[in-house]
């Protein structure tokens, strides 16, 4: 497994893993390494921090790799601050054909809640949405990469 | 692509929890390789095309469709691990390891767990101390919004819907894409048969709300195609807007601690 990216104060942990027990995977998915990402809660009382946590984080933006899709490109860049994700704003998304643009549009707000979902006060998940852009996640993740230094 | 795993462990880590964790990841990835329709080389695609007995399977395999059986009579054929003729437990497999995930991680002393598997979720004990969890539920027509936030302790919640991935539950019956609701979420105590319900619910259409109704220990809330929305009686959830001043309603039985079989 690989390290954790961010460091966090509190101890709770989000590991993002990729499989291909839905339609429309691509089989490279499968072979993925679990990618740990933060947990940003505002709701958990700080604890002892995680030991196998990597680095503290650097506050700042960081842009992750544009990442090819079928779909078209998919760029993101993250915000960190206080050592928690605080932002994902989406560079580039894909803008095809009109069902294209109909996923994006659904797809992409839906996916940077989830990953802002646990920084909520008042929401800790979502349900109901189908988290698989792998092109937004290999972005978020190399950006989450840069961030974690 | 592919499912997105996610797990949110609001314990102290301690490193039983973190072994457990590396043990639930690695869980799913033998599913994964068990039980995908994807890879030609699963057990359940080699079972698919005969050449495998199921007395030559894994005792996951048996157990599977054991529980794909008793969804389908449960719900009177509108959940099928069958549809179109080719064998796919698909639509149980997911909630079913996401709930074995979470059983890991309980064992190891992670109380206070949500697993979540593609937007559907597994969650145990509670968000934090005395705080209940708060899910929220993806508005299946306006990108970004929220529907209705479902709260509670120990329970498990899965939608199923069409917006993001175009129409994919069939009508078992007709063959033909399931179109009476946008969304359609169950709330439940375990994820296997809570997520099963609510793609058999989908299906059904116009009477999955009566159903729902009908069954002990599950609550049902639908947002259908004209933007209406329903509810059965004891569905734990208030409007996003209505937080955090509203006390939200509790499912019954789901404040019971524990949820292992």
């Amino acid at each position: 497994m690989r390290r954790a990216v961010l460091a966090t104060a509190s101890t709770s942990t989000l590991v993002v893993v990729l499989l291909a027990l839905k339609p429309h995977h691509t089989t490279a998915l499968a072979d993925r390494a679990p990618v740990p990402v933060p947990a940003p809660s505002g709701t958990v009382p700080s604890g002892p921090s995680d030991p196998a946590a990597g680095p503290a984080a650097g506050n700042g933006t960081y842009t992750g790799d544009p990442v090819d899709t079928r779909y078209g490109t998919v760029q993101v860049s993250v915000t960190v601050g206080a050592g928690h994700l605080t932002g994902v704003k989406v560079l580039q998304a894909p803008s095809g054909d009109g069902h294209s643009r109909r996923v994006t549009a659904a797809a992409v707000p839906r996916l940077t809640q989830e990953a802002l979902s646990a920084g909520s006060a008042h929401i800790d998940a979502v349900s109901g949405a189908s988290y698989t852009s792998q092109g937004y996640i290999r972005s978020l993740q190399s950006a989450l990469d840069r961030a974690g230094g | 692509m592919g499912t997105v795993f996610s797990f949110d462990i609001r314990d102290p880590c301690t490193p039983a929890i973190e072994a457990a964790l590396a043990e639930a990841v690695a869980w799913l990835r033998h599913v994964d390789e068990v039980f995908s329709t994807y890879r030609p080389d699963s057990t359940i695609s080699r079972l698919a095309r005969g050449e495998l007995l199921l007395a030559e399977c894994c005792e996951e395999v048996r157990e599977v469709l054991a529980l794909c059986k008793s969804a389908v009579r449960v719900s009177g054929g509108w959940f099928s691990h069958l549809a179109g003729g080719t064998l796919d437990p698909s639509g149980l497999v997911k909630g079913w390891s996401v709930e074995r995930a979470s059983r890991i991680l309980y064992e190891a002393g992670a109380r206070n767990t949500c697993v979540n598997g593609g937007g559907d979720l597994q969650l145990r004990g509670e968000a934090a101390p005395g705080v209940p969890w708060r899910v929220g539920i993806a508005h299946p027509l306006r990108a970004g919004e929220l529907c209705v936030v479902v709260t509670g302790r120990d329970l498990a919640v899965a939608t199923s819907g069409c917006a993001e991935r175009g129409a994919h539950i069939l009508n078992p019956h007709q063959g033909v894409p399931a179109r009476g609701h946008a969304s359609l979420t169950v709330v439940g105590t375990g994820l296997t048969t809570t997520d099963a319900y609510a793609t058999a619910a989908f299906a059904m259409g116009d009477m999955a709300r009566d159903w729902l109704q009908s069954l002990d220990g599950y609550e049902g809330f639908a947002v259908t195609p004209d933007g209406g929305s329903w509810c059965t009686d004891g569905f734990p959830g208030v409007l996003p807007g209505a937080l955090p001043g509203v006390l939200p309603r509790v499912l019954p039985g789901t404040r019971t601690g524990a949820q292992d079989p």
